[in-house]
């Protein structure tokens, strides 16, 4: 990775308590690029969604560890990896279509890649059945006027 | 825990904070629990309180719409704020007719 500036690891266990804690830390690392609070927004709810999925999906069987690992560039740039040697996907691109969701009788809506993809400049998904699941979230930070 | 408001067969819930994964299933839990005792002929979900939201708000909606309407009544979702239009309106809540 070219121009980072800062960068932040963390690991963290698969309960559904460090959704929040894990929105919080992010957004507290993000707020030295002064973004907007719209900005900080999508990029909580982008990392919300990504985190729970490792949590409702990836160790749905057995829990295990989150690893997110964050870098600021030079050039405004927030990169996000979350990652978990959980089950993880078969196919990636069935599962990343809108309302695609293996767990409706939990309520599921199918939407949390597609609000990644809504809310953030880019998201790429690496994953392979019994090994787990990295998602790469992406976003610039607008310079303020 | 569940802030409520039940007058003339209307149960309103008033959300509030972070609805999130952890949130939700609870929330799911209590919120079905009184439509089961109070069988109200609508739900409002007031959404005036509520600072963050992500799919699994959109869950927890879209699984009230279905309760309520298994029991022959009708959502409200009302005082939604500007932060969370963008959620809703991706995930097509807003189509359902339920936006008061
Ligand atoms: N980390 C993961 N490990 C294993 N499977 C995953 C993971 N993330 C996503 N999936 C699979 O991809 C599907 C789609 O994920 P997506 O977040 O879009 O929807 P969802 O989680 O099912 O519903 P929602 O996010 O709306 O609550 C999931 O149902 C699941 O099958
Ligand atoms: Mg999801």
């Amino acid at each position: 990775m070219k121009n980072v500036q800062n960068e932040m690891h963390i690991k963290l266990l698969s309960k559904s308590t460090n959704e929040a804690f894990s929105r919080s830390v992010i957004s507290a690392f993000v707020l030295e690029l002064d973004p907007t609070i719209a900005e900080l927004a999508d990029i909580k709810t982008a990392v919300s969604e990504a985190v729970t999925n490792s949590i409702v999906h990836g160790y749905r069987r057995e829990s295990g560890m989150i690893y997110i690992d964050a870098y600021l560039t030079s050039d405004r740039n927030v990169i996000i990896k979350i990652r978990d040697r959980g089950v993880g996907i078969e196919d990636v691109q069935r599962a990343m279509q809108p309302l695609y969701t293996t767990a409706q009788e939990e309520e599921r809506a199918g939407l949390g890649f597609a609000v990644m993809q809504s809310f953030m400049d880019s998201v790429s998904v690496k994953s392979a059945p019994g090994k787990g699941t990295t998602v790469t979230l992406k976003k610039r930070i607008v310079a303020l006027r | 825990m569940l802030d409520t408001n039940y007058d003339n067969d209307k149960l309103t819930v008033f959300l509030s904070g972070e609805i999130d994964h952890n949130r939700a299933v609870g929330l799911r839990t209590a919120i079905d629990g009184r439509l089961t005792a109070l069988r109200p002929s609508v739900l409002e979900l007031d959404f005036s309180r509520v600072s963050f939201m992500d799919s699994s708000g959109i869950g927890l909606i879209m699984g009230r719409y279905r309760s309520i309407g298994l029991m022959g009544g009708e959502l409200r979702v009302t005082n939604v704020p500007d932060n969370l239009s963008r959620i809703i309106a991706l995930s097509g809540v807003n189509t359902l007719g339920v936006m008061k």
